[in-house]
């Protein structure tokens, strides 16, 4: 039997046995669960029910989504989040990139350092730059106020004015060396025979930068921004720990959890979950359009 | 001419002092912690905020294990990253040579269906995951965390893997096929080895992730028996909802933070190498 497949026929079930741990697991642990948070928007259930008794409401929570201000109010701040943190992380990462394109000394030690803010985990970072914005204590009002930048100590994160950009300014430390390196691989990628025809034309270096390394970064540039966006939409643990859910600050994901998980509104917070899902999935199909000139 | 020496000579100096400014205001966070995490109780709370600890309190490096339990929670977080590595790795690299090396129907489909998985917000699958995990009866243990990190870890790895894999000449498996070796063998004692980088690669980026994981974590354990640093950390509670233990919240983010930059500092190259593979190639 098997000698009566054709060569290529043999070479597809190989491919599918090797594939089949890999697939299975992402059906039980991807596709499964968002399947299930699908179908558990249309039913009324309390997360401590077990086993859990649905209830059928057809699109009654999908209803109410439309009317809830939380809801509206979370995708406010997620996107002023993600537009502030995005934004800036490209203009910072772009300037880090060009600098540490440069050759130096130690241009080495300054690439690790970039690499720190993104190990450290977000969790600790924010816990870390907690500290740091202290109302009394923190070393930010301390230097703000030697540097004679404020007059008084500011609440960074009981001032509800304060509060969203002081995150966002945590996010900007933590992912703007991502950013940049992204960004670096990128310049790093133009010849460098491009400069030295532009130098002999007697090009300036703001018209090389404008000219020569804006329009052949634009790639690079794209493809981080979409990865980045993707990443600030469904942003959750900076904001959950720096300010727990608070409707000055809390994101999409900050506010669907705490309807399924804190309240054990299953159903509720299963519409919420599949909102946020739809939006982002708009982006990821936008991502690969992106990248499907690249990929073979 | 002097002049424009000294222009260059400016402008050298005014480069350093950006470089200084950025390497400042990358690092400084870190030092902060590190400082406040040797500071004792009346250092930490006084005004004004000092710079230096003097002398410095190695006694919260102790309490961090003695006052909370995070020791279990290192424990935890481990073993839920180390496992996770292994299965994804292992799993990621039979798919990545499969994609990688042959063709059949529907792979560009499979492809990217797989890519858009590690795109998922997490919040989208939590309520279904979370009563998938009870049904199975792992809420609140290593296993809840090790599966659901699947969703987040597969992807990647086999996303990295399977461009490893591409680079790597045909010609050395048409020889071991030649001698009669099957597919595995071929996988295992021919590519595995040359799929090395690819695999160290893969590997920190998983475990990377899967340590520093909060949302799942935070929301399918419930006590020490499963819950991770991360989730600890965020919940050090001392004597008093007012006051924060901050010197041991400091102490023990430096304790899970240290690995990370020594990893970093060991891999850099290939850190860098995948993250730009993964964003950038595609």
């Amino acid at each position: 039997m098997a000698q009566r497949l054709s060569l290529s026929a043999r070479r597809a079930r190989i491919a599918w046995a090797f594939l089949a741990p890999a697939v299975l697991v992402l059906l039980a642990v991807a596709a499964y669960p968002l399947f299930r948070t699908f179908q558990l928007s249309l039913f009324r259930a309390n997360l401590l029910d077990y086993p859990l008794r649905p209830e059928w409401v057809g699109l009654a929570n999908y209803a109410y989504m439309v009317r809830d201000l939380y809801w509206w109010t979370s995708v406010k701040n997620t996107v002023i989040f993600t537009v502030a943190s995005v934004g800036l992380e490209t203009v910072l990462g772009l300037g880090i990139a060009l600098l540490v394109n440069a050759r130096f000394p130690l241009r080495g030690a300054m690439r690790t350092a970039m690499l720190i803010p993104w190990a450290i985990p977000t969790v600790v970072s924010a816990q870390m730059w907690r500290w740091m914005y202290n109302d009394v204590y923190g070393v930010v009002n301390d230097l703000l106020l030697r540097a004679h930048l404020i007059a008084k100590p500011l609440a960074w994160l009981a001032d509800p004015h304060l509060v969203l950009p002081a995150i966002i300014a945590v996010d900007v430390w933590k992912t703007t060396p991502f950013m940049a390196l992204l960004l670096l691989a990128g310049l790093q990628s133009i010849p460098e025979e491009l400069y030295e025809a532009s130098r002999v034309d007697g090009a300036s270096g703001a018209q090389q930068f404008w000219f020569i390394t804006l329009p052949l970064l634009v790639p690079a540039l794209l493809v981080a921004l979409i990865f980045r966006t993707l990443d600030a939409l469904r942003v959750f643990d900076v904001i959950y720990v720096m300010s727990g859910v608070n409707p000055s600050t809390m994101s999409m994901s900050v506010y669907a959890r705490q309807q399924l998980v804190d309240f054990g509104d299953l159903g509720y917070g299963s519409a919420l979950s599949t909102g946020i899902f739809f939006i982002i999935a708009l982006f990821v199909v936008l991502y690969l359009s992106v990248l499907r000139v690249e990929v073979d | 001419m002097p002049a424009s020496r000294l222009t260059r000579f400016f402008y050298r100096v005014l480069f350093y002092l950006l470089v200084l400014a950025v390497f400042i205001y990358l690092v400084f966070p870190f030092y902060w912690a590190v400082v406040s995490s040797l500071k004792s109780p009346q250092a930490l709370f006084q005004t004004p905020v000092t710079y230096w600890p003097s002398p410095p309190r190695w006694q919260n490096y102790l309490d961090v294990f003695t006052m909370q339990p995070f020791g279990r929670n290192l424990l935890n977080s481990a073993i839920v990253a180390g496992a996770t590595t292994l299965i994804a790795l292992l799993f990621g690299s039979f798919a990545a040579y499969a994609l990688g090396r042959f063709r059949f129907a529907g792979k560009r489909p499979l492809y990217y269906a797989i890519l858009s998985v590690s795109m998922f917000p997490q919040i989208s699958v939590l309520g279904g995951m979370y009563v998938l995990i009870k049904a199975l009866g792992l809420y609140n243990t290593w296993w809840a965390l090790i599966f659901s990190y699947m969703i987040f870890t597969l992807p990647f790895t086999v996303w990295v893997l399977t461009s490893f894999v591409r680079e790597i000449p045909v010609e050395l498996e048409e020889a071991a096929y030649v001698d009669g070796a099957t597919p595995l063998q071929t996988l295992f004692r021919v590519l595995l080895p040359l799929m090395a980088p690819g695999l160290v690669t893969a590997g920190l980026l998983a475990f990377i992730g899967a340590w520093n994981e909060f949302l799942f974590a935070l929301t399918f354990t419930v006590d020490d028996r499963a819950r991770t640093v991360p989730v600890a950390i965020a919940f050090f509670s001392g004597a008093s909802q007012y006051e924060l233990p901050w010197a041991q919240i400091m102490a023990a983010s430096v304790i899970v933070t240290v690995p990370l930059i020594v990893l970093v500092l060991v891999f850099q190259q290939r850190i860098i190498a995948g993250l730009t593979a993964g964003a950038v190639k595609g």
